[in-house]
């Protein structure tokens, strides 16, 4: 992976603070599980960026490279890699999510 | 199926390991591979976050990902 791609990656999941890589969009998911990630996410009342991986196969296949992880949708906070469909299910029943998602009170 | 639970055993010694085939749930767009389930209790997820435990077990089937499997769904817990 090339410095201007780890950029180009980087800008794009700090673009907002909660940031998801799906199939599809949130309004038309194209997979079971990223249509989960979404429902949980609108569940909350949660507002995200996100990512069609299908609107760019070239940005999917390097987000599999950067975060490591080999599958999609993901999602991020503040930058970094929360999870996969499962995590975010198991960090949403524990309420950790939640924490996640709210931004801690500047002191 | 049986090789894919052979390999989890051997990447997770002493752990307990269920593996399902969900594929019928997902009817209509199987022609990648499988779905599969699996809940692994193992000894050495302790002191890993839920990414790391998560990454543990997406390396064990490395080869299988995006291969004869298409979906896996995992739960890893600390036995």
């Amino acid at each position: 992976m090339t410095d201007d791609q780890k950029t180009l990656v980087e800008n794009m999941i700090n673009s907002d603070r909660v940031f998801l890589m799906l199939k599809g969009t949130p309004e038309m998911p194209r997979c079971g599980f990223s249509a989960r990630v979404v429902q949980i996410l609108n569940g909350m009342g949660a507002s995200y960026g996100s990512f069609n991986v299908f609107d760019d196969y070239n940005i999917m296949n390097m987000i599999k490279e950067y975060s490591n992880w080999p599958t999609t949708p993901q999602l991020y906070v503040d930058g970094k890699l929360v999870g996969g469909c499962d995590i975010v299910e198991e960090l949403a029943t524990s309420g950790e999510l939640e924490k996640i998602l709210t931004p801690a009170e500047k002191e | 199926m049986d090789q894919i639970l052979q390999k989890l055993k051997q990447a997770f010694p002493g752990a307990n390991i269920k593996l399902k085939n969900t594929s019928s749930m997902h009817v209509g767009h199987n022609a990648k591979g499988m779905h599969l389930k699996t809940k692994i209790s193992y000894s050495g997820f302790k002191g890993k976050s839920l990414i790391e435990q998560h990454r543990m077990v997406q390396k064990a089937l490395e080869t299988e990902l995006g291969n004869e499997i298409h979906a896996l769904s995992i739960k890893t817990t600390i036995k």
